[in-house]
């Protein structure tokens, strides 16, 4: 294909999810197999495009100097242009790759999860999670999972939030990035308060709404500011040298900080909020109350590695000043901080988790600080590296732990005893023999977490980072991260080890059961490149291995920035810190957990770790209370009721006065005295004053019109004649 | 004053007064009496101005058909013989104004006009009225149309005056 | 010798004597001989008009006869009405013919 029609095709690729939504909800909403095919046709195209884009990007020598970039005049600013485009340089491609697999495998995913082909439930209503139909086989009884009732609704919201996802992938410029970053903001509030007959869902959405939308204003004012500055919003504009050099020189005026660096903070305080970076992280556990493969989707796949692809994308902006080998300049450091803070902060509350996906959730928000450390400290190659192995493995784990619960639940709507928790960890176990590909997988994906060596995609790009950290002299962050990182291996194997090893602990997990294809064939697919992606990205230099497959990656994804970022020195420091943590971590998450069957016997379960130090009650006092009394009772109350209302109140009856007094003296005595009745009265009167004159007799009224003959004659004759 | 200014003035006092006299009497024949000799004095009116022909229709006409008429009407709609109410209604002064408003204004008109004293020219001399009448009653390219008409009208006047009164008894 | 004036001095007078008849007399037949008395006053006039005109042009005595004959017809209807109003109402005075009272 020609460099012009891939670009051509490049337009095309966020359109099918978008269509899919508007098909979905004007047309085939009450036809469920009809839905999930457009949504998975959609999808299907979708990543089509885009492996076509990607492998066109991958044939391109030096395809950073020659992207896939087409451009528009959108928007007539005075003498100038504001244009919106789209641009696959070799950083969106290889975004675009990840993104078009995930999406792809959890559009599938979803049709198994949500129970395709199951009986409607017995007494399931939109807006709660299904709870199982009575089927009569065999003459007995039993019960099945039922179909969710709100089945296809989910494959239009998924479909929009891809689009929003494809669209900031592929534009060129700020304002559509933004625009895809807000249309996935309002997905997950439509996602994740999907079963909105729960309080505890709704109130999870609303919490990650306007949590994300905190980082979101700083986001914008640090768009408009760029704009202020530059006159352009596309990233090639911005990113020339001249540009750069000037934002990097002009200072600001708050904390120091070139107009670049302030720019960079601003944008980073958006990632902030939408990859749950610490503070702004509370949303993100609370999100779990979507169905699964929201979870996958939100923090795996796409709303999370959009926040990090966005810092990744503003780079030459946060490393404006600063080359290879100097010290941070004070944006950077403060990026790198908080991605260090949060990685350990994640971390530690992750060990004290039971459920599931609250353990996965708070691994995500570490990883993520992992890579927004990496960003911090100028290691490009690692931070990108991560975020696409990070997808992968954190989408599967995510999918596979989607799996566990539908398996629970399949227990538990056997046993019929709904008090027992699907998503507690402690009331599996065992399930290794009942699910084993579920296991097998998510045994991967878990080890691709834990950075398990050589295997796992994982250990490629955590070891990276680490030896970025090390090399450039970033000491306390790589000893947070490498701790964070044992951690990390730690929490996952016991995970692991409660989940699916050892034995059952409850009924309901002796009697889970295996999923159908549609679910376990995406963690297959997942898996797969769990393993095998790392292995593109082998650095050159690394023992025995290093040079036998070339760092296509470092080549590839290099050429996205201006300079190619320089290849490391190995150092045997970083490679056996990452070997200890990762196999340390993993061999004492099993020693300790093999035996611990219940919470009562973990150590682990510090009050202060398990209600995430208190964080969400803080907010709560600090922020919260202060703003619901200023909108309840300062807005609502003083404002609009009394003051607002009072005026309007005054015109009420003001109104209403003078209406009455106009009806009671004027209307009335004017208009109905006066001229109406006044003039029938009037007539009636002359009416009957005049009638006497009709006497009917000829001689009177022969002397009458003689008289008025003389009377008008005389008056006309001397009028006229005098 | 000549012979016949003298005689206009007397037979002209003579039409006024019967006038007057037709208009005041209580009694309606002697009223119809007194509109025979008012007829009279304008038939002598009529030969002083050279119109003989129109003073003898005056008399055969008027005189002869409808004062005789007005008799036989007075004579058919008395109630009793002797009439002794007023003959004249409530508002008779209002009419009298009116009447000599009327006579006043017709003359102060016709004062104004040049010709009111104008004396007669003199008849010429083998001027034949009557034949010169007839003449114009009959042709067609003079009043022969309004005589004609006018025979019809009477003749609608007859037809509906016989229907009117007619008795059905 | 005698001047138009006195013609037309003398049927005004008639005139008037007749519209004083015809808006005072009670009985209807004495309204009528005022009638009378005021077609006759016209024909005066009609006729010193034709003397004291061109006396050739006979349109004067032509109107006069015309007259003649339009009193006659308006007599004979009139008095037929009082005449047959008379049998009906059984009262000639023409103030109690008023029917078209209000």
């Amino acid at each position: 294909m020609t460099h012009e029609s891939v670009t051509s095709l490049v337009w095309l690729i966020p359109l099918p999810p978008l269509l899919a939504f508007a098909l979905i909800v004007l047309f085939t909403n009450k036809n469920k197999a009809l839905s999930h095919t457009v949504a998975i046709s959609a999808a299907f195209l979708s990543w089509l495009g885009a492996m076509i884009v990607f492998w066109n990007a991958v044939k391109t020598e030096h395809f950073g100097e020659h992207p896939f970039a087409s451009a528009v005049n959108w928007l007539p600013t005075g003498e100038t242009w504001l244009k919106v485009g789209v641009l696959i340089d070799p950083l969106s491609a290889a975004v675009l790759f990840f993104v078009g697999w995930t999406v792809l495998m959890i559009f599938i995913y979803s049709v198994g999860y949500h129970n395709y082909g199951q009986p409607a439930g017995d007494h399931d209503h939109k807006g709660l999670p299904p709870h199982g139909a009575t089927v009569e086989e065999h003459g007995h009884k039993h019960v099945v999972p039922s179909i969710e009732p709100m089945y296809s609704r989910f494959f239009a919201f998924i479909g929009l939030f891809a689009f929003g996802m494809y669209t900031l992938v592929v534009s060129d410029n700020l304002l559509t990035l933004f625009v895809g970053w807000e249309i996935m903001g309002l997905c997950s509030y439509l996602l994740i308060g999907f079963w909105y007959g729960k309080p505890s869902a709704r109130n999870a959405a609303m919490k990650a709404f306007m949590t994300t939308r905190i980082g979101d204003v700083f986001m914008l004012i640090g768009i408009a500011f760029l704009y202020y500055a530059t006159g352009t919003l596309t990233y090639r504009e911005i990113f020339t040298e001249e540009t750069l050099h000037v934002l990097a020189t002009v200072p600001s005026g708050v904390f120091g900080l070139s107009a670049a660096g302030l720019i960079a903070i601003l944008l980073f305080i958006g990632t902030v909020g939408k990859s749950a970076q610490f503070p702004l992280h509370v949303w993100l556990p609370d999100a779990m109350e979507g169905p699964t493969p929201v979870s996958a989707m939100i923090h795996a796949a796409t709303m999370v590695s959009a926040g990090v692809y966005a810092v990744i994308r503003m780079f030459p902006l946060l490393t404006a000043g600063w080359h290879e080998g100097a010290p941070l300049n004070s944006a950077m450091t403060f990026v790198a901080f908080i991605g260090a803070f949060t990685a350990i902060f994640a971390a530690t509350i992750a060990v004290a988790q039971n459920d599931i996906k609250r353990v996965l959730a708070y691994s995500t928000i570490s990883q993520l600080g992992f890579m927004i450390a990496a960003i911090g400290m100028g290691a490009y190659i690692a931070a990108v590296f991560h975020l696409i192995t990070h997808a992968f493995f954190k989408a599967l784990l995510f999918l596979g732990s989607g799996s566990v619960i539908h398996g629970m639940e399949h227990g538990v709507l056997h046993t019929g005893n709904h008090n027992v928790d699907p998503q507690d960890m402690f009331n599996m176990g065992g399930l290794r023999k009942k699910m084993p590909i579920t296991f097998w997988t998510f045994l991967i994906g878990g080890f691709a977490l834990s950075g398990f060596p050589l295997v796992t995609a994982g250990f490629w790009s955590k070891d990276e980072i680490l030896a970025d950290a090390f090399a450039n002299g970033h000491l306390t962050i790589f000893i947070t991260l490498a701790v964070a990182a044992f951690m990390t291996a730690f929490y996952t194997m016991r995970q692991i080890t409660l989940t699916f090893l050892g034995e059952a602990r409850t009924k309901e997990a002796e009697h889970a059961q295996e999923n159908k294809w549609t679910m376990t064939a995406p963690l297959v697919v997942l898996s797969f490149f769990a393993v095998t992606y790392g292995w593109v990205g082998i650095p050159e230099h690394f023992p025995l291995l290093g040079g036998i497959i070339p760092n296509w990656f470092h080549e590839f994804v290099g050429g996205t920035l201006a300079e190619h970022p320089p290849v490391l020195e190995f150092n045997i420091v970083p490679l056996l810190t990452s070997l200890a943590v990762a196999l340390g971590g993993l061999f004492f998450g099993w020693l300790v957990y093999r035996n611990v069957n219940s919470p009562a016997e973990d150590k682990l379960q510090i009050p202060f770790l398990k209600n995430k130090y208190y964080f969400d009650e803080m907010y709560e006092v600090i922020f919260i209370k202060p703003a619901v009394w200023f909108s309840e009772v300062f807005v609502s109350k003083w404002m609009d009721k009394g003051f607002i209302d009072g005026i309007l109140h005054l015109f009420g009856p003001a109104t209403g006065g003078v209406g009455s007094a106009i009806r009671n003296y004027f209307d009335l005595p004017v208009i109905n005295q006066f001229l109406g009745d006044g003039s029938a009265d009037a007539t009636w009167w002359v009416g009957k004053n005049l009638r006497p004159i009709q006497t009917g007799r000829i001689q009177q009224y022969l002397v009458l019109s003689l008289v008025v003959l003389f009377v008008v004659g005389g008056l006309l004759y001397f009028l006229l004649l005098a | 004053m000549t012979g016949t200014q003298i005689i206009f003035l007397i037979f002209a006092l003579f039409t006024l007064g019967s006038a007057l006299m037709v208009v005041t009497t209580r009694n309606l024949i002697h009223a119809a009496l007194w509109l025979v000799a008012t007829l009279f004095g304008v038939a002598v009116i009529y030969t002083l101005l050279n119109a003989g022909f129109m003073a003898v229709v005056q008399v055969v006409v008027y005189i002869g058909a409808i004062a005789i008429l007005f008799i036989f009407a007075v004579m058919l709609t008395r109630k009793d013989l002797r009439d002794n109410v007023s003959q004249m209604n409530k508002n008779w002064w209002a009419g009298a104004i009116v009447a000599v408003l009327t006579f006043a204004g017709l003359v102060f008109t016709l004062q104004g006009w040049s010709g009111f004293s104008k004396t007669a020219a003199a008849v010429p001399s083998g001027f034949d009225a009557i034949s010169q009448l007839g003449d114009k009653l009959t042709s067609p390219a003079a009043y022969v149309l309004p005589f004609e008409v006018a025979s019809v009208l009477l003749l609608a006047a007859l037809v509906g005056a016989v229907y009117v009164a007619f008795n059905k008894k | 010798m005698i001047p138009l004036s006195w013609y037309l001095i003398l049927a005004a007078a008639l005139f008037g004597i007749g519209l004083f008849g015809v808006l005072v007399r009670r009985n209807a037949v004495a309204i009528l001989l005022g009638v009378e008395l005021m077609l006759n006053a016209v024909n005066i006039n009609l006729v010193s008009f034709w003397r004291y005109g061109d006396v050739s042009t006979m349109a004067g005595q032509v109107f006069a006869i015309i007259v003649f004959a339009v009193a006659a017809a308006e007599v004979s209807v009139g008095l037929a009405l009082v005449i047959s109003v008379y049998r009906r109402r059984n009262t000639v005075v023409a103030d109690e013919l008023d029917l078209l009272k209000w």
